[in-house]
């Protein structure tokens, strides 16, 4: 699904992410951890397309996909989240996620102001998307709702939604389960399992060990923007450079 | 309360504000006044095209008001200094407003936030200092007088207050029209996504700059537009319409109105106009009473008075939704409340 061959990116004198070889399957959980500031958020932002790579291919179902433009990557059916939850307050749960099919659709300004009939066909398209979507991630009932007047696990949903809402079938999730209680983060997890189910390819960043080694199938270790192993969570488990890197230093922090 | 709630938000309001508009100048046999409601309705025009871009796309351009300029001195220098008539003069204003939006755009949205609207406010501090220094082709400070009135092809005199007043309504109820179907269609959700984050609009496969560009070009579009019709009004300007007083002015009746949405626009120009025109024995103290003004709306009605209003008024609908919600028994009248709701939250869009 995604094949990452030597990927490096240097901000001046740092490489932030350092010759990465990596081959995530698709139909799977896969997980990238590491201790902060190891460069996971860098090499979602690189296969993303947010910033472009310094060296390094990043091939996505076969297809090069190195240093396109992120919206084009999206289209070729890539989603993502971010870390922090971006949607718009002062709008319905709905309303935000009708945007979310807006790249399947073709109509433009002459449409608009013709009202034409592909506006109106896509409109309705797009409309019954974020329904099924809304329903996917099981908030069917708070469409109506205003985003500032949702949970903070609602509004993690709603981000899924409108990931979902791309018809994607990689999503890359940054920190699904940051500033959640436990009980939700395993309904998290569960919807992310009902992702795969779907045939979806997850690919998530996360600092919660227990989800993780629950979740994925296969786990990448990231540290100092270098590879320091990669494997199921039974070998990341068990592996002394990932012990001495991660879960030694970092014990303070996971606690 | 609920009926009156749905009265502001439903089409019969806007039925009736056109009815009312239509009957102004029969109403008021004071001159002036009509004048004066034509020129608000000029701006008016402008703040909308302000609110395409600034508004739904988040992009805040501080150099509208030299788009103003440009379509008001378009029409000028075409009718006095080439002889055209004003409705061809009008429609090419309308495309330099186009050309010079494209121009400027395509440069100045690479820039992102404050960045933008830092180059946007030199951009129009430039086309201030065109419009003064380059004498032969602008008339310098001088200003360029006599500019051609729309001609009324022998039916009407536009230069008779009450015909233009009409023709200015006319372009006002195409500029809000557009708008309402621009902020209601996918094109309108597409910069709503862009105004909230420049990185998810694009990880939805929104090409930024094309519909950035897109928004700026026709928020100057609308600009230039009022612009022209201001010049076949005033049949006077000088450089100071391109001053960026008036684009802060413009900024003003948004914030006032309410940001983003669809009324708001309107209803800040009205309010503001008239609110300057009742304080005018003030003369510059006015701003004692402006200033503590802005700062109690922003305060308190960040969206201003009609954005305020629709999420109040969403909260509330929300809010008996859920508990109807709570008290239907079976899977179906779980489902019936929230459905009218959702399509009353669509007809308040519209506001």
């Amino acid at each position: 699904m995604l094949k990452i061959s030597n990927l490096t990116k240097r901000f001046g004198g740092l490489a932030a992410v350092n010759n990465v070889s990596v081959e995530f399957p698709a139909n799977q959980v896969n997980a990238i951890i590491g201790p902060n500031g190891a460069g996971k958020s860098t090499f979602f932002n690189l296969v993303a397309g947010a910033m472009p790579p310094s060296e390094g291919k990043i091939e996505y179902q076969g297809m090069d996909i190195t240093g396109m433009a992120p919206d084009r990557i999206a289209r070729l059916g890539v989603a993502r989240t971010f870390q922090t939850t971006m949607l718009f307050d002062q709008s319905t749960v709905l309303d935000n996620l009708i945007v979310g099919h807006r790249l399947r659709t073709q109509s433009r300004l002459w449409d608009v102001i013709i009202n034409s009939k592909r506006l109106r066909d896509e409109e309705k398209k797009c409309r019954s998307r974020a329904a099924e979507v809304l329903d996917f991630v099981g908030l069917s009932h708070i469409g109506h709702r205003y985003i500032a007047d949702i949970s903070q696990e609602e509004r993690k949903r709603v981000a899924f939604a409108l990931a979902m809402a791309t018809d994607p079938e990689l999503v890359l999730l940054d920190e699904p389960a940051g500033g959640i209680n436990p009980e939700e983060t395993e309904n998290l997890a569960d919807l992310i399992r009902k992702m795969v189910k779907h045939g979806i390819t997850v690919c998530l960043i996360e600092h919660k060990m227990d989800m993780i080694m629950s979740l994925a199938d296969k786990i990448m270790v990231l540290d100092h923007g270098e590879k320091i192993a990669e494997g199921t969570p039974e070998q990341i488990k068990n592996d002394p450079v990932v012990i001495e890197a991660y879960l030694g230093s970092e014990q303070d922090v996971e606690a | 309360m609920d009926r009156l709630m749905n009265f502001l938000v439903s089409p019969v309001l806007k039925w009736a504000l056109l009815v009312l508009a239509v009957a102004f100048p029969l109403i008021s046999s004071n001159e002036y006044h009509i004048y004066v409601m034509a020129t608000a309705f000029i701006w008016a025009i402008a703040v909308y095209g302000m609110n395409i871009i600034t508004g739904y796309c988040g992009q805040l351009n501080l150099a509208h008001g030299g788009f103003f300029a440009i379509g008001a001195y378009v029409v000028a220098i075409l009718t006095v200094d080439h002889e055209w008539a004003f409705w061809p003069a009008f429609i090419a204003a309308g495309l330099a407003g186009a050309i010079f939006g494209f121009l400027v755009g395509v440069v100045s949205l690479r820039l992102k936030e404050h960045y933008f609207a830092i180059f946007t406010l030199c951009v129009g501090f430039i086309i201030y200092l065109l419009l003064e220094k380059w004498e032969a082709l602008t008339h310098g400070s001088l200003g360029i007088i006599n500019i051609a009135p729309p001609e009324g092809f022998g039916f009407v005199d536009f230069t008779e207050t009450v015909p233009f007043y009409y023709l200015v309504l006319a372009f006002l109820v195409l500029s809000v029209w557009l708008v309402s179907r621009l902020s209601r269609s996918l094109l309108g959700r597409t910069f709503l996504a862009i105004r909230i984050s420049d990185d998810l609009a694009q990880s939805l496969g929104i090409n930024l700059m094309r519909n950035k560009v897109l928004a700026f070009v026709l928020s100057t579009v609308y600009a230039a537009s009022a612009g022209a019709l201001y010049a076949g009004v005033v049949r006077f300007i000088g450089p100071a319409e391109a001053d960026v007083v008036h684009t802060f002015d413009m900024i003003t009746y948004l914030l006032v109105g309410g940001i983003g949405t669809l009324m708001g626009p309107l209803l800040g120009t009205l309010a503001i106009t008239w609110l300057t025109q009742m304080l005018q024995s003030l003369e510059e103290y006015r701003m004692i009473i402006f200033g503590p003004m802005l700062v109690i709306l922003v305060i308190f009605f960040p969206r201003g008075i009609v954005g305020g209003f629709l999420t109040w008024r969403g909260r509330r609908l929300a809010n008996k939704a859920s508990q109807q919600d709570r008290g239907g028994e079976s899977q179906a009248s779980v489902q019936t409340p929230s459905t009218p709701s959702a399509d009353k939250q669509e007809a308040g869009n519209n506001a």
